[in-house]
């Protein structure tokens, strides 16, 4: 059961397998009400996977996953729609779930695509358009927010804006946010938890104590953890070019 | 008032559309036009099943369409042949079996041309309560449905993960395809049913820039080629079903000027 009324979504040891390979495996991790949890690792390395399993997609999964809450906004990472449909921007915000006039405005407006309300949604461009997905998700006003790369495509400073929002709804919403993120600056300033993965989990914990483990080192270079300390220890395996684990 | 055939094809026909417009815009947009073609083709052995078993016609087509449907889902989950070869399978064999089965009903009269292609002289009042109750029913459910059923159409994960439960609205919706098979199939045949389903939501998707608006204009394009072509089927003692399409094949024509004026606007 919940002991914790916090809790949003639990993951033990959960992992999930497709035709005989494992995407990823042995994931425990948990976002709570108002916390950011962030996944990180190179490509292929589970986390959309993650993502997935938490939201529930993928359903013949190993291990387990609790989930507390029904009201969840997701942005995906790749989302291809079909241009048989015509549908606006407008339409679009409504697809999930039916919410007013103001909230859709507000939603769009911080994300700064209030503009293109009534636009074809097949007319925008790729970063209007992740900015778009972004309003979906928070007008709704989740519980729970799953972002996989939720600033793909958007130009610099729109990035740094957007992740200050991220950062402001999960204070103003109290909503917990499972976040997979490239942007390292981001990771180490916003986070609270930082989940490191390579097929399995590699390293988690605060984004301090994650940049200090090597294996992160091992994964993005001396200088990703320069970002925030120079401090070594020992590792007990290493990671060869096809992501198998090979002990010390 | 229902005494008079024509008048009696003209209220059928106007219930059918009623149903097939926003049903048609799924068809188009989740790419079932050949889906709803099997479904359409197996309809011939539930006609001969009616007639065999002395069942009413809508019911025992409704039934056989259903479970030809699940048989599809269950051959697309145990075997490597892709959707199309299993489609086209299903269609023709359950064509062939319907055609055979008729060979053997030597003590009934049959009208194939009619079964294939409608025919508004068969459509009898109680054919009336079928379709309208029948039509009511299908739009009911369709409303319910339709806000998961339209998120998994945009993207299927999306509505998954928040909790829309896609697969059974996918379920529940090829159900209302048997559905609407069933009550259309004396009034369009059953060669051309998947027509009345698509060719007024392809006209309506190229003057509409909604979801919603797709189905009204679908809805309405549907109702005018029903009372176009049933008019002209009366005028030149042609079949009612190729009379519909051909009706719908000219607004869909008309359609395409529209197309081109708003691209010329762009430019």
């Amino acid at each position: 059961m919940n002991s914790n009324k916090n809790i949003l979504v639990k993951l033990n040891n959960a992992g999930f397998r497709q035709s005989e390979k494992w995407l990823v495996e042995g994931v425990s991790l948990t976002v709570e009400k108002g916390k950011i949890v962030t996944l990180i690792g190179p490509n292929g390395s589970g986390k959309s996977t993650t993502a997935k399993i938490a939201l529930g997609i993928y359903k013949n999964i190993e291990g387990t996953v609790e989930k507390y809450t029904i009201k969840v906004g997701y942005v995906p990472q790749k989302i291809s729609i079909d241009w048989t449909l015509p549908i606006r921007v407008y339409d679009f915000m409504l697809l999930t779930e039916t919410i007013e006039d103001s909230a859709i405005d507000e939603a769009l407006s911080l994300t700064g695509v209030i503009h293109l309300k009534n636009k074809n949604l097949g007319s925008l461009s790729g970063g209007e358009f992740q900015r778009v997905l972004i309003a979906r998700a928070i007008s709704k006003k989740p519980e729970l927010l799953v972002l996989d790369e939720p600033v793909q495509g958007v130009d610099y400073t729109g990035e740094i804006a957007l992740y200050e929002l991220i950062k402001k709804i999960s204070d103003t919403l109290n909503c917990g946010i499972l976040l997979i993120s490239h942007d390292l600056h981001m990771v180490m300033t916003a986070t609270d938890h930082v989940v490191c993965l390579n097929g399995h989990v590699c390293c988690s914990g605060s984004p301090l104590d994650v940049a200090k483990n090597n294996e992160y080192k091992a994964l993005f270079g001396e200088k990703a953890s320069q970002i925030l300390t120079t401090y070594e220890h020992k590792h007990d395996h290493v990671h060869s070019d096809e992501g198998e684990i090979k002990k010390n | 008032m229902f005494d008079d055939f024509f008048i009696r094809a003209l209220v059928a026909g106007i219930g059918i559309a009623f149903v097939t417009g926003p049903l048609g815009c799924f068809v188009v947009w989740r790419r079932l036009s050949y889906f709803g073609d099997t479904l359409a083709h197996s309809a011939l052995l539930g006609v001969t099943m009616a007639y065999t078993f002395d069942l009413n016609i809508a019911i025992s087509v409704f039934l056989i369409s259903s479970i030809i449907a699940l048989i599809l889902i269950q051959l697309q989950k145990k075997t490597n042949l892709p959707g199309d070869a299993l489609l086209g399978l299903l269609a023709h064999s359950s064509l062939a079996v319907g055609l055979v089965v008729i060979g053997f009903l030597t003590f009934i009269r049959f009208d194939i041309m009619g079964l294939l292609f409608g025919d508004i002289l068969a459509v009898t009042t109680d054919d009336l309560l079928v379709i309208w109750t029948g039509g009511a029913l299908i739009l009911i459910v369709l409303k319910l449905i339709w806000k998961p059923l339209l998120a998994s159409t945009v993207n299927y994960e999306l509505a998954e993960a928040e909790g829309l439960n896609p697969d059974r609205a996918k379920a529940i919706f090829t159900i209302l395809m048997a559905a609407v098979i069933a009550i259309s199939i004396k009034m369009v045949g059953l060669l051309l049913i998947t027509g009345m389903l698509i060719i007024p939501a392809a006209m309506a998707r190229n003057i509409s820039d909604s979801p919603q608006k797709m189905v009204l204009f679908s809805i309405i394009g549907g109702l005018l080629s029903v009372i176009l072509g049933l008019y002209s089927s009366l005028e030149f003692n042609t079949s009612s079903g190729p009379s519909i399409i051909a009706a719908a094949l000219i607004l869909f024509i008309l359609s395409l000027f529209k197309i081109k004026q708003s691209i010329k606007l762009k430019n």
